[in-house]
């Protein structure tokens, strides 16, 4: 990213305000905590002004002051809280001396559109804190999973022993469980084997499907999307009991078989509406040339048609496949003890023994999936600079 | 232990063998249980040794017990059953049978006599509740409480009106989601008396002065579903008291170390035992009724307990109860029956509920929701 | 999650045959003076030749489309219809009491006194052989749904009846052991003339014990379950039942010949035994008593056919009993049969589709005089119909609102940074709902972590501590955060199509911030958020598991009552009926979403 606007150093009535103001906020959290928040705030926004003047006017090199920064924070938070003060010292450390030095320097304008004013430029970063705080909000639960996986207890709780950083009170054991429990393997297999065969069948079924319903000469259309979405609409409990009490009529019941159309039912309504959506961008003129070119219908398809929609396709594939990974009130019904998949397994754990290697379940699968996406996006990018595209 | 243990199961597949003659047996078996650590008991004490001596029955386990009603009856009526063997609560069973679900079985034919010859009728007793049900153990719903929470120069609570004394005992309390066991609780301290509070129950005004006792703690109070959640609020301290299975507090307490403390007064008995499907193939019922005799058996029953702590439902059975497998502890004073425990416990009326079960149910649920 | 965007023209520009249909209609009119229709290349006329074209392309996107919707239709619609068909389904009552229905039929309900001996009569026929195949106590269960005490009532009474009027069962046997010998009994009865009835009585079971019939439909079922290697029984319909009745008897002892043919159907179908070993129940003696005792001794002596003898002894024997009423043996059986509550739950409920459940489901019930509101402390549906689609707006609309700025900032950030963003959005995905709903609770309670901060902090005192969870505020912020990014990603992918030129354009032409975005970027943003929106909806109308463990007394949703009848309470009419009206609702909705903005505008991150 170049930048757009050039940037200079910022005048001392502009910044030491600005991080004293952040300091007094800062202040009064570690104030109350602390017994008052006033004197906290006054002592914040006093030290950091001072802080932040002393190191722009005095000193010349960056770097050595944040790590200052860093350290003196850190010492200071161990002083008054222990090891978890310490770790909020340095995070506080790390902050203030890249804030002081962003303000200072004018970076944060370094990448805005020159003729915004600076209510504008505000708002900008307001915004951005928005959205940050709204992303945290995401990703909360398994930033509280995390750490709990590491219980060395039988509970979900934080135990005194976690919040000391006393190692005593973290341990492994889930982990071991999962790995060593033939239950959760077994599990494991069982939810790896369902969800890529019903993904797979919710794909191909579905995006015939949608192909066949974007033609404009389709009888009963509504009436037909209505009835292909209708999995997505009816209460799973419903759904649930019906396929159950249906299936086991028909033998259906307990089969892999049975767990497998069950959720490519479930997860065909994804299927269909993104690839709709993405269909509705199609020009259909690109497969009349196809075929005045001499291809047949299903060349056309897997040449022309579909890398083109493949977007739709695979987050259509990403929907169900998550559908069925993570779905647990129809495979209690239409699976039995053979198929039990790993959300059965959790539900079981959590209704009848907590136990938190459920979470270290949830912490294994998001660290790969982690590692999933970021391989694929690392991919994308590769593949990018290869074909001598701009990334974005 | 191991021989008679050894004994005993050549004792009873002896008389197995005698009733069962020669018929064909299948080799799989479904059992379906609830999972967790109660399952593993049963595992312990009636799989893995029937298996010993079965080498080639391959036993599946279904941990589908929360819904077997509603899945028994979709089975029955697709003609397709594919469990085994079911366990239950009394209350469950009452109405499997009542559905035609469950299958009758006859005690004396069925399940094995006490080893001093007493029948399993007589031996069983009046926990035969239903003609479907095989008990299994005895359970009971009771408080457990923080023992660090209880305010300093107060007793810790020992009777089931402490539970309503909000001043004495400030805190939430965990009570499940149902209005069973809780309407009982509520006119035992609303002043009526134990044998009375069905007669009371079972009319709209006694319904209604039940419903306004616990109004009484309705801000206070935690509402529960699952078995683990009251152990998991001990532990966090979100609670002061709250109602569990005795096993759960048991597991708080001693295999847990939570400062946690048993409150047993007014205890609710219940019961938990296998039901056998109705319509099972022959060779297949052969061969349930073949695990269910040896499993059921005075040993088997008492073995159960050394994994968790509910009390076996054979008479003959309480004597042999020992020691916990893992921690060594002596686990008959832990069981509901003991004496020290049921000094003052309470019966759970099964006809009673069986009746006005859905018409409480939607009286409490629409209480619960104002 | 993808880079493709709308490409430009759309399909409805391009020409299709219907197009040129039209136009060819259109050229036809022009040409019709001058001469014939127009021709294509190979000679037929165009419009045919088009027509046919039109006509292919139907049926090759519905040849496309078939697969799938013969899939949905098996394996999904099949099943939810038959489900939802509970909600109005009542045989049961007829099924089970049959006789007694019909003879209820006569009975005035608006009457104080309890229906004639006719009727305890037919009951006691009905209860007999109901309580030998084991289907008294289900009717009884069905029935406490509307009546609590039923279950019990019929449970007793069950246990009772085979003893009734134990005095004409002795009185017969102990004349003579020829009455307890099955063949005496197949010789009496067998003859000519009594098939109907024989067949009236195995459909009577059939219904009772929901046998059903196997017809076309059951052998293409049994054909399947065959290719999934289940086996199947013979159809109770064809199954030989092999013993007769004659014409003599039933005229002579209609009740004795109908108890029979219950008894023998029963044997064979349920018991799979032969009638000619097997010994008659007391049900079949009781009814010769009754017949005997109605009968003249000319009547018996004009009687030809076997066993004439005994049954001039048998008579002697049973006139000497009085017989005691059937209304006085149920009603000593259990006391409810002697007042008029169970008659009128019985005659309430006995046609074979009922609107019970729909009324139960709106807090209303059947009462004498046509549907009558509940009492109100048993009233809850409407309630928590209002309370489930309250709170599923709520959810929404914090979806949009946090939503809607997030989705801005991923389509206005670079590729790069934007696609490391989405990965914090699809990470919840994969991270089990069970396990999200667990960690907001850790999060929520009072002893969370939001909780421990704030007072760490001493922004909250620690005996005051907030309440987050088992409300409504925690099933709100529980669902919202897992229904996120179904708002997040369709928003996204549409915000990706809007190009931000328009943005710069309305600035340049004076527009302030606000009106920029206001008048030009947030109505091209607006079908994002119809898509979010009903999937968010949809969705959250639904969910039963995270209210269910977030959601304490007020924040509990329609779903959770469903769940509950469907697994612990066996009311599956009930969560029928409530699961259509569910339903119908969540219908409605997509009709007017469909109608507003055209569900093809749903867009779903692609």
């Amino acid at each position: 990213m170049v930048a757009l606007t050039p940037i200079s150093r910022k005048p001392v009535r502009f910044y030491v305000p600005t991080v004293a103001l952040a300091g007094a906020f800062a202040g009064l959290l570690v104030g109350t905590a602390n017994g008052s928040g006033l004197l906290g705030a006054v002592i914040g926004a006093v030290l950091l002004a001072v802080l932040a003047y002393v190191v722009t006017h005095f000193i010349d090199n960056e770097k050595p002051v944040r790590w200052a920064f860093v350290i003196l924070f850190g010492i200071a938070g161990a002083a008054l809280a222990g090891v978890s003060g310490a770790i909020i010292g340095l995070a506080f450390g790390w902050f203030f001396g890249w804030f002081t030095y962003w303000l200072y320097e004018g970076r944060y304008r370094a990448r805005l559109a020159p003729y915004l004013t600076p209510g504008q430029v505000l708002w900008h970063f307001a915004f951005r804190v928005l959205v940050g705080a709204i992303l945290i909000f995401l990703i909360t639960p398994i930033l509280v999973v995390m750490p709990l996986s590491f219980n060395a207890e039988n509970f979900f709780t934080f135990t005194p022993e976690m919040l000391r950083f006393d190692p005593e009170g973290y341990s492994l054991k889930h982990y071991r469980d999962f790995f060593s429990s033939d239950d959760w393997q077994q599990a494991l297999r069982n939810s790896l084997l369902i969800a890529p065969v019903a993904t797979l069948l919710a794909v191909s079924f579905g995006t015939l499907a949608a192909i066949g319903l974007s033609s404009e000469h389709v009888p009963f259309r509504r009436a037909i999307m209505a009835i292909l979405i209708s999995p997505m609409i009816v209460p799973l409990i419903i759904s649930a009991a019906g396929m159950y009490f249906f299936y086991s009529r028909i033998g259906l019941q307990g089969t892999y078989l049975g767990v497998v159309l069950a959720h490519a039912a479930l997860g065909i309504p994804f299927v269909i509406i993104t690839v709709t959506a993405t269909l509705v961008g199609f020009d259909r003129s690109l497969t009349r040339a196809a075929a005045s070119m001499g291809a047949n219908p299903v060349t056309t398809f897997f040449r022309v048609q579909m890398p083109l929609i493949l977007p739709g396709v695979i987050s259509g594939g990403l929907f169900a496949f998550i559908t069925s990974f993570d779905e647990v009130v129809v495979v209690l019904f239409v699976g039995s003890a053979g198929q039990k998949t790993l959300p059965w397994q959790m539900f079981t754990g959590l209704r009848e023994q907590i136990s938190p290697t459920i979470l270290a379940v949830a912490t294994i699968l998001v660290a790969v999936s982690i590692c999933l996406l970021t391989v694929v996006e690392l991919l994308r990018r590769r593949s990018e600079r290869l074909r001598g595209m701009s990334p974005g | 232990m191991k021989f008679t243990k050894t004994l005993m199961a050549t004792t009873a597949l002896t008389v197995a063998a005698g009733t069962v003659g020669a018929q064909e047996m299948a080799d799989e078996m479904t059992i379906v249980s609830w999972g967790g650590a109660y399952q593993q008991s049963q595992i312990n004490a009636y799989a893995d040794p029937y298996q010993e001596m079965h080498p080639d029955v391959e036993i599946v386990w279904d941990e589908s017990s929360a819904e077997a009603v509603a899945k028994l009856r979709a089975q029955n009526e697709a003609g397709n059953i594919t469990w085994d063997l079911v366990d239950v609560v009394a209350a469950d069973a009452i109405r499997l049978c009542d559905e035609g679900l469950a299958m009758e079985i006859d005690p004396d034919e069925d399940l094995a006599a006490a080893p001093d010859g007493t029948s399993a009728e007589d031996d069983f007793g009046d926990l035969l509740v239903s003609d479907c049900f095989i008990p299994q153990i005895v359970y009971s719903t009771t408080f457990g409480y923080r023992t660090d929470m209880v305010p300093e120069g107060v007793d810790a609570p020992d009777e089931i009106c402490d539970v309503w004394d909000l001043e004495t005992y400030p805190g939430k309390r965990a009570l499940e989601k149902r209005p069973i066991n809780n309407m009982e609780w509520a006119l035992l301290c609303d002043g009526v008396a134990k044998d009375e509070v069905y007669d009371v129950l079972a009319t709209p005004e006694g319904q209604e002065r039940a419903l306004a006792k616990l109004g009484e703690i309705k801000d206070d109070v935690i509402w529960w579903s699952a078995g683990a959640d009251t152990p998991q609020l001990l532990a966090d301290g979100e609670i002061f008291m709250g109602s569990t299975y005795n096993g759960r507090l048991f597991s708080v307490i001693e295999e847990q170390g939570q400062p946690v403390g048993m409150m047993w007064d007014a205890q609710i008995f219940d019961l938990g035992g296998w039901i056998i499907p109705e319509g099972l193939p022959e060779d297949r019922l052969a061969r349930v009724k073949d695990f269910v005799m040896f499993a059921t058996d005075t040993q088997r029953l008492a073995d159960q307990a050394k994994w968790i702590s509910y009390g076996p439902a054979r008479k003959s059975s309480a004597p042999l109860v020992g020691q916990h497998a893992d921690l060594g502890i002596e686990m008959a004073p832990h069981m509901p029956t003991a004496p020290d425990n049921a000094k003052n416990t309470f019966l759970y009326n099964y006809e009673f509920w069986a009746d006005y079960r859905d018409d409480i149910d939607a009286k409490f649920q629409a209480w619960l929701a104002q | 999650m993808s880079d493709l965007k709308s490409t430009g023209p759309q399909t409805a520009d391009a020409p299709t045959p219907e197009d040129a249909l039209h136009e060819v209609a259109g050229l036809e009119e022009k040409n019709g003076k001058s001469g014939g229709p127009v021709l294509a290349a190979d000679g037929t006329p165009l419009k045919h030749s088009l027509a046919r074209a039109l006509r292919l392309q139907k049926l090759r996107a519905l040849g496309l489309i078939a697969p799938l919707l013969i899939f949905v239709l098996v394996a999904f619609i099949a099943p939810i219809a038959d489900m939802l068909f509970r909600a109005v389904e009542n045989q049961i009552v007829s099924n089970t009491l049959p006789r007694t229905v019909q003879a209820l039929g006569a009975w005035d309900e608006d009457a104080s006194e309890v229906p004639p001996e006719e009727v305890y009569e037919a009951l006691y026929y009905d209860f007999f052989i109901a309580a030998e195949a084991r289907r008294h106590t289900r009717l009884g269960q069905r029935l406490n749904y509307e009546n609590a005490g039923m279950s019990s009532l019929f449970r007793g009474s069950g246990r009772d009846v085979d003893d009734f009027r134990e005095a004409d069962v002795e009185a017969i046997q102990d004349l003579d052991d020829k009455w307890e010998d099955p063949a005496f009994w197949t010789a009496m009865m067998a003859g000519q003339g009594g098939e109907a009835l024989i067949e009236d009585r195995r459909a009577a079971f059939m219904a009772l014990a929901d046998l059903d019939e196997r017809g076309v439909f059951g052998d293409l079922q049994c054909a399947v379950s065959g290719l999934f290697g289940g086996a199947c029984d013979p159809a109770p319909e064809d199954i030989a039942l092999n013993f007769s009745i004659s014409s003599e008897i039933i005229d002579l002892l209609p009740l004795t010949a109908m108890a029979y043919a219950d008894f023998g159907v029963f044997t064979v179908l349920e018991d799979g035994d032969v009638v000619t070993e097997e010994e008659p129940w007391e049900a079949v003696l009781v009814a010769l008593a009754s017949d005997l005792r109605a009968l003249t001794p000319e009547d018996l002596a004009a009687y030809e056919g076997a066993a004439r003898d005994d049954l001039i002894a048998a008579k002697a024997a049973v006139d000497q009993i009085d017989p005691e009423s059937f209304a006085a043996l149920f009603t000593a059986a259990d006391e409810d049969w002697g007042t008029r509550s169970p008659w009128l739950t019985i005659a309430t409920y006995a046609p074979d589709y009922t609107s019970g459940y729909f009324l139960n489901a709106v807090d209303m019930q059947k009462g004498l005089d046509g549907p009558e509101a509940r009492p109100e402390n048993q009233q809850i549906y409407m309630m928590l119909f209002q309370r489930t689609l309250f709170m599923s707006l709520v959810i929404t609309g914090s979806c949009i609102l946090l939503g809607y700025p997030v989705a801005w900032l991923l389509a206005n950030l670079p590729m790069r940074t934007a696609n490391l963003l989405m990965i914090l959005v699809l990470l919840p995905f994969w991270t089990s709902l069970l396990v999200r709903t667990s960690a907001w609770k850790v999060m929520l309670q009072q002893q969370g972590v939001i909780n421990d901060t704030l007072v760490w902090l001493g922004l909250v005192d620690d005996a005051s501590r907030l309440v987050m969870i088992n409300n409504q505020f925690g099933t709100i912020v529980a669902m919202t955060h897992i229904l996120l990014p179904f708002m997040i990603l369709p928003l996204y992918s549409v915000m990706q199509t809007i190009p931000p030129s328009y943005l710069r354009a309305a600035k340049s032409l004076g527009a302030t911030n606000w009106t920029a975005f206001w008048r030009v970027y947030f109505p091209q943003s607006v079908p994002g958020i119809g898509a979010g929106s009903i999937l968010v909806f949809i969705l959250s109308i639904g969910y039963y598991i995270t209210p269910e463990i977030v959601g304490g007394t007020t924040g509990t949703f329609i779903s959770n009552r469903i769940a509950y009848h469907i697994s612990s309470s066996l009311n599956w009419g009930l969560a029928a009926a409530l699961g259509s009206i569910l339903l119908a609702v969540v219908l409605i909705l997509y009709w007017a979403y469909d109608k507003i903005v055209g569900i093809d505008n749903v867009k779903l991150g692609g």
